[in-house]
């Protein structure tokens, strides 16, 4: 079975205007976001308490709320967790309450009356805790891009390197504008999730550079525009394969994954589906407007030069 | 074109394929056998003793308790039960049967048969997230350790100074610094010289004149304060050990964690604020004069305990002993204790006191030479009780004797405990000691408790979406490549064996929720590498190749560009792993052994099925 014409020949390249305003909308819309929105982020970060207890038959969230707030905890977020029997209290860090980590037990007694829930999770992240593990993720962030850099720029050629990260900063900046539009949570496993996007989009880019490469090397032309069009071309199918298989097995975590891992299911989802447009329209554009030509590519020279040879 | 096939492979390769995978799949057998209940017996000194198993069986067997399999090594051992009714007997049996130095524990083991395990084959380690448990993350407070040590110097210092005659100078500590104040600078330079005779090697002092006096300023030098530090990380670590076995948690984890703070886990364990109150209470120790004029087994037996007097028994002896009542001395005056070698090259352990301590005991001890002294250790004990079939646990203060040794002279700051048996003997009452000394407060940072029902429910979720993903892809992959299609299938029917097998195998792996959610995506992006050849090879064969050259140069060509695709996938799941912590580095986990599998199996697993189904044909039409 093919899905896709034997001779494929879209002009990838000629629509590239286009898709960077898309990209930049995109982009724009996403970064104001992250700051007027603010992302949803999850105790793991901000450090909190969060009780998840399930009842045996569906409890409304007011008789919930209601408790908590007799015991004196007011501040308490309450809302249903799947499904209407379980139900997730969220706490903020206590200031003023000298052991911080009693306050899960507070809730569970408080909760006591409403009908003896049974307690599925409890989670307890201290403000320093969090504030190590939002700068841990974000150096995480960092140093794998920094690692793809070099390799890409080993394996490849500089104008490589920088348009596969410049792809994937355009994905994870996307993706995170998504967390923040939707108000979806944004927790440990979505940074995970994240670092998983990074390394499937890079896949899908680096297949596309690989193909760039070699036909670069073989063409006796030197038009940068139609041989990038014609390897986009020559790998579209495998891309779109690959991206179809990733997503059903996406979909099959999302919707039966449970709701635990909801939010990286999510960011995956969205991260493959950015990462597979943003190897074509933003990695290969890059090398488009960093005028990546057929000299830059051929097989390395004797000489362990600069490597950029002077162009024709 | 007379030339050599192509596409085929020589023997060894599908062997050494077949092996691979023959190896692999049998160490994933275990994850199919079902856990059952099990007793689990330990000994808190590490070392279990040879007769306990027999001793148990007999006591099992008088009770009519049939066991369904044991299991020895690892200086635990392991009793099977059919159910958990039988179980709990048994627990209770077991617990009567052995002394209080044994550690019984109620757990599920892998139903897995001796002929497997005797490979060492084991299941997969799950994470807390998927058996239940508790995660607590505690945090060592080292100001109030420096603080505490400094302070201690602090007391010293009057006691040293007077003893040296000087007078007229008054003793501060604030933070981390000590200031000694003087009158003039003559005593001071008097009073600098002792205290560095003294604490040269342990502290920095440096000297400063103020309007209000001559200062001497003492802070505890880097090196010191390291050795403060990793004491009390180590302090609390065997505090929490000590309670944690009491507790009769299988398998629980301690560990330290960088510089300044312990990771518990105790699997299984469902009530948090119970596990709360053992981790947070702390254990202390006292010295205390024997009642040497009465009785002891006559006061344990008849119940009249002589006026002034208190009724103990020693650890590990279990022999009554009657006590005074007076506290000679208490574990917060204790700074430091070790087990070192007396004068005669016998094991000891050597105390050290602070100054108030040092003072208060000095007086007693002349006072009571030839006279024996005890250590007792208090501490709270977790039992538990079987309420109506329903396990309860519950705290009890426990006081036992450690020690017992007669006083030979007037003691000080430094004095040592002789006649000791063995240095193991040593080792551990120093380590006693130590845990009963008051250590650096500890506090909770981090608490992450699955419910046993969450963890089950995690792992079904989990396994249904593996197994929707896997058959979703299968479908796909066939109705698009047909027969190649049915290789890549097989190969990650492969793939997934691969995975299980080595996470079986590596003894440090656990399988986490993300983790599943790993191999979940590595289902999806594991026929990447196929995706790649297969289109290839399309290709070729348009390009008007033959069939068997397309095979060969779709695989060829596709190579160098799966490994660059699948190397910078495996940086960013490197990267993930040194940063993530518990649940995520389970994710990197699964996502790295999965890539690296997924390019054995859909390289040269799909390559030897396709050879062998068209290497020897001529010009076979290729269904892909």
């Amino acid at each position: 079975m093919q899905l896709l014409k034997d001779k494929l020949n879209i002009d990838f390249m000629g629509k590239r205007k286009p898709a960077l305003i898309l990209s930049c909308a995109l982009i724009v819309v996403s970064l104001a976001a992250i700051p007027v929105r603010g992302l949803n982020l999850g105790i793991d970060f901000t450090g909190g308490t969060l009780v998840e207890v399930g009842y045996p038959d569906s409890t409304g969230l007011e008789k919930v709320r209601q408790a908590l707030v007799s015991s004196g905890l007011e501040n308490a977020i309450v809302q249903h967790f799947g499904t209407t029997r379980d139900v997730l209290i969220r706490l903020p860090v206590a200031e003023s309450d000298r052991d911080k980590s009693s306050l899960s037990s507070k809730v569970i007694d408080a909760l006591q009356p409403t009908g003896s829930p049974e307690v599925k999770r409890v989670e307890f992240v201290g403000p320093q805790v969090g504030g190590e593990l939002r700068d841990k993720g974000g150096l995480a962030m960092l140093y794998a891009l920094v690692g793809i850099l070099i390799y890409v720029a080993l394996r490849f050629e500089w104008r490589f390197s920088l348009g596969s990260v410049a792809a994937l900063v355009h994905d994870v900046i996307l993706v995170m504008g998504f967390f923040a539009l939707t108000q979806t949570e944004f927790d440990l496993t979505v940074l995970a999730a994240l670092l998983a996007v990074i390394g499937y989009s890079l896949n899908d880019t680096i297949v596309v550079f690989d193909r760039i490469r070699e036909n670069f090397r073989r063409t006796r032309k030197d038009i940068p525009e139609a041989t990038i069009n014609e390897s986009i071309n020559q790998t579209f199918s495998r891309t779109l394969m690959t991206s179809i298989t990733t997503l059903l097995v996406l979909f099959a975590l999302f919707l039966f994954g449970g709701e635990v891992i909801h939010a990286f299911s999510i960011a995956l989802i969205v991260g493959v589906i950015v990462g597979t447009y943003s190897s074509i329209y933003i990695a290969s554009t890059s090398l488009l407007a960093l005028k990546v030509s057929k000299e830059d590519l051929m097989p390395v020279a004797k000489t362990t030069g600069d490597g950029d040879g002077s162009q024709v | 074109m007379a030339v050599a096939p192509l596409n085929r492979y020589p023997l060894w390769k599908h062997l050494l394929i077949l092996a691979v995978i023959m190896v692999l799949g049998l160490y994933t057998l275990p994850n199919l056998y079902p856990d059952i209940p099990a007793v689990q017996v330990s000994h808190a000194s590490g070392k279990l003793d040879a007769s306990t198993l027999p001793a148990l069986q007999r006591a099992l067997q008088e009770e009519g308790i049939e066991v369904h399999s044991e299991e020895q090594g690892n200086n635990r051992l392991l009793l099977r039960f059919t159910d958990t009714e039988q179980q709990l007997q048994a627990f209770e049996a077991s617990k009567e049967t052995l002394d209080g130095r044994h550690i019984v524990a109620l757990n599920l083991a892998p139903s897995v048969p001796g002929w497997l395990r005797l490979l060492g084959a084991s299941p997969m380690n799950l994470g807390l997230d998927l058996r239940g448990g508790v995660h607590f993350l505690l945090q060592v407070d080292m100001k109030a350790a420096g603080a505490k040590a400094i302070n201690n110097y602090a007391t010293s210092f009057r006691v040293n100074l007077r003893e040296a005659k000087l007078r007229r100078f008054s003793v501060v500590h604030t933070g981390d610094e000590a200031r000694v104040r003087f009158r003039d600078a003559e005593s001071r330079a008097a009073g600098l010289e002792v205290l560095r005779k003294e604490y040269g090697n342990e502290l920095d002092f440096a000297e400063e004149d103020s309007q209000d006096g001559y200062l001497v300023i003492a802070k505890i030098s880097e090196e010191t304060l390291r050795e403060i530090q990793s004491l009390a990380i180590q302090q609390n670590i065997q505090t929490l050990r000590n309670r944690v076995n009491e507790l009769g948690v299988a398998e629980p984890v301690i560990q330290q964690q960088g510089a300044e703070r312990i990771v518990v886990q105790l699997p299984g364990v469902q009530d948090t604020a119970q596990a709360k109150e053992i981790l947070g209470a702390t254990a202390t120790v006292e010295f205390r004069m024997v009642n040497e004029q009465s009785d002891p087994f006559e006061a344990a037996e008849t119940g009249r305990i002589p006026p002034g007097s208190l009724l103990y028994y020693e650890r590990d002896s279990r022999n009554p002993i009657l006590l005074k009542r007076a506290v000679m001395l208490t574990g917060d005056s204790i700074i430091n204790a070790n087990s070192g070698f007396d004068e005669n090259s016998l094991p000891a352990v050597i105390i050290t006191l602070d100054g108030k301590g040092a003072a208060r005991f000095s007086k007693v001890t002349a006072e009571n030479i030839k006279k024996l002294m005890a250590v007792v250790f208090i501490d709270n004990k977790t039992v538990i009780i079987n309420k109506d079939g329903e396990q309860i646990r519950k705290t009890v203060k426990s006081e036992e004797v450690v020690s017992v040794a007669r006083i030979q002279e007037q003691l000080g700051k430094r004095f040592q405990i002789e006649g000791l048996d063995s240095t193991h003997e040593a080792l551990k009452l120093a380590l006693l000691l130590r845990a009963g000394a008051l250590a650096a407060p500890v506090e909770i940072v981090e608490e992450r408790t699955v419910g046993p029902s969450l963890g089950q429910q995690n792992i079904d979720l989990g396994k249904k979406s593996i197994v929707i993903g896997f058959i979703l892809v299968m479908i796909f992959m066939v109705v698009y490549y047909r027969l190649f299609g049915i290789a890549a299938d097989l190969a990650l029917a492969a793939n997934l064996v691969l995975i299980i097998g080595i996470m079986s195998l590596i003894p440090g792996a656990t399988l986490t929720l993300p983790g599943i959610a790993g191999i979940v995506l590595t289902v999806g992006m594991a026929v990447d590498a196929n995706v790649l050849i297969f289109e290839r090879i399309r290709e070729e064969l348009r390009n008007g190749n033959s069939p068997q050259a397309s095979i060969q140069a779709g695989y060829s060509k596709a190579l160098s560009t799966i490994a660059d695709a699948n190397v910078t996938t495996l940086i960013a799941a490197v990267v993930l792993f040194v940063f993530g912590t518990g649940p995520i580095k389970g994710f990197a986990v699964t996502l790295s052994i999965g890539i690296v599998c997924s390019m054995f199996t859909a390289i040269m697993g799909t390559r030897a099925l396709v050879n062998l189904y068209y290497g020897s044909r001529k010009s076979p039409r290729l269904a892909v």
